[in-house]
């Protein structure tokens, strides 16, 4: 939660004496953590020590950073101690003034009902370079295929989407773009839409 | 239990009893897609699917344009589901800006979302009806499917594409009289569709052509990552209004449906008796709801959020649809990404398909609840 200013707002529009209508400023000072996910992230710090960092443990949410030599062996761990069996989502993001795109696997389970709520968030980072030629760059990440059956597609999409190869993966072909795309990958921040 | 799944076909290699077809992309029975079929006599030995037809960049202009001006082209990929499709964004936002929404406005949307859930299911049974040559089954849907798009237009002043949600709660109140009128058309909705009972889900024939057809296992279905109908169908009881609610539906009384086949016929019924339970919801909720009171919080023009990150879900038509939105402290979001459940349900396809005969394509493909638009995003 901020604690930006800025995100205060002005006052309910019809009925200001609503009690429910009115807004809750983000708090200073930290909430105590929730149990269940710091349970999560203490077991996974346990396992892997500095070689992983939790970045943040909210309600429902746990999201830990991994070096891209680590991420197998964690999204390992994950399915098969803490039973998570599933990708919701795979992000990429991309960062040109650190040199980085991060992919963010979204990662719930089915089959565990204490985790249904439950997402962890593993993100890592891949290398980034200025002229891409995707597939015969370093912008390369192991493929979480063969652990999470799911993240198929996804990679497959984030391969075309910001040109980061997943070494391992049966199927590194586009998905969406057409055929004959000779650009930049779209999603990353220097490719531009005419006229913004 | 794993057949082997095809690694894609470009890396096959093709001997000549097998014959190659293209399905589409402007084929009506595949949507606007193209699903590349191999085919040995009349049974499939793999399938491709290749969607992209409709990828029209959301996620690279939500980047764009600020957290308000967003709404109206975010609900783009589902337009009959545009409630749904908005809705964990909007949740997102409210969680990065810290806002909270009025209780009203909760009991709003939850309303809009169910109509809007049923709106869609209902424009996908006549296409599924449709295909699979039941004409009435097209005809009746796409008739009572009016009464509902006539309750969302006296809520929301259009008739599809709403924009209705907006961060902090709903854009206006409900008009006057529209409890009474909403009970009503509910009323009368729920008894049509259970009569498609006798006419559609109860035919012999219907039976006859999708049971058995696509058999997905509970393991696979799991294991693929599945969602929505196609995962409840399998016999996986995992429904995010009941496993994570938002806004208020942990104080509606409602039951998930789960079907244990995992059978085309499973997977066109789920979204069926989903739609009675919508009805449920919406009475129940204009019971509970707050009778007065304000709809919306105010924001600040061109709000801006803190340096994090937010994934949120909801059960939409066509199972969960998270949202994922980054923030760097500007107007603009810095990444928006929609992780929707026809992209999701999408790599069931080429497994369901392999060995089964041609003349069954429809029917499997239609019901995994695919949107190819949402798919593309």
């Amino acid at each position: 939660m901020s604690s930006d200013s800025d995100n205060e707002q002005i006052e309910a529009t019809s009925d200001a004496k609503s009690a429910s209508a009115k807004t809750s400023p983000p708090s200073e000072k930290e909430i105590e953590l929730p149990k269940f996910e710091k349970g999560l992230a203490d077991k996974i710090v346990e396992k892997f020590g500095t070689r992983i960092k939790v970045a943040f443990v909210k309600p429902d949410r746990v999201r830990i950073n991994v070096g891209r030599d680590d991420v197998k062996e964690v999204a390992e761990f994950l399915r098969d101690v803490l039973n998570f069996d599933h990708a919701e989502s795979v992000s990429g993001v991309d960062y040109p003034q650190d040199k980085e795109i991060e992919v963010v696997y979204h990662l719930g389970s089915y089959t565990d009902s204490s985790l249904a709520r439950q997402i962890l968030v593993l993100a890592t980072r891949a290398q980034r370079e200025e002229n891409p030629i995707p597939g015969n760059d370093t912008t390369k990440l192991p493929s979480l295929r063969e652990i999470f059956y799911s993240v198929e597609f996804h990679e497959r999409e984030i391969f075309e989407m910001f040109g980061v190869y997943f070494q391992g993966h049966p199927d590194n072909r586009r998905l969406l773009l057409p055929e004959d795309w000779a650009d930049l990958p779209p999603l990353r921040k220097d490719f531009a839409i005419k006229g913004r | 239990m794993n057949k082997e799944l095809p690694p894609g076909l470009a890396l096959q290699k093709v001997d000549e009893r097998i014959m190659t077809l293209n399905v589409g992309p402007q084929h009506p029975g595949s949507g606007h897609m193209r699903i590349i079929v191999q085919i040995d006599g009349d049974f499939i030995v793999a399938c491709d699917p290749d969607p992209g037809y409709v990828h029209r960049g959301e996620e690279k202009m939500a980047e764009y344009r600020n957290y308000i001006t967003n709404i109206p082209h975010l609900e783009r990929p589902v337009i009959h589901d545009s409630c749904n499709v908005l809705y964990p964004y909007v949740l997102g936002v409210e969680e990065l800006l810290g806002i909270e929404v009025p209780e009203r406005a909760k009991y709003i949307r939850v309303i809009a979302s169910e109509l809007n859930r049923c709106v869609y299911t209902m424009y996908w049974l006549a296409i599924y009806g449709i295909f699979l040559g039941h004409s009435t089954m097209f005809m009746w849907p796409a008739g009572d499917r009016e009464l509902l798009i006539d309750l969302l237009e006296k809520m929301t002043g259009a008739r599809v594409t709403h924009a209705h949600f907006v961060p902090g709660g709903v854009r206006n109140d409900l008009p006057p009289n529209f409890e009474d009128v909403c009970l009503r058309q509910v009323n009368y909705f729920e008894k049509r569709i259970k009569e498609y009972a006798a006419i559609f889900y109860d035919n012999p024939i219907l039976i006859a052509r999708t049971a058995n057809t696509g058999v997905l296992s509970r393991e696979d279905a799991i294991r693929l990552g599945t969602t929505g109908s196609v995962l409840r169908a399998s016999g996986v009881d995992y429904d995010l209004r009941k496993k994570e609610p938002y806004d208020v539906y942990d104080e509606l009384d409602f039951q998930t449906n789960v079907l244990k086949e995992g059978d085309s016929y499973a997977r066109s019924k789920i979204p069926w008796l989903d739609m009675m339970e919508s009805c449920r919801i919406i009475r129940h909720a204009l019971q509970k709801m707050p009778k007065s009171g304000s709809v919306r919080v105010k924001l600040k023009p061109n709000p801006k959020g803190g340096d994090a990150s937010v994934y949120k879900r909801v059960e939409s038509g066509r199972g969960s649809l998270g949202c994922y939105i980054v923030s760097d402290k500007k107007p603009e979001p810095y990444r928006v990404k929609l992780s929707v459940g026809s992209f999701r349900n999408l790599i069931a396809l080429p497994y369901l398909l392999k060995g089964e005969k041609l003349g069954n394509m429809p029917s499997v493909y239609w019901s995994l609840n695919y949107w190819p638009v949402e798919a593309d995003r």
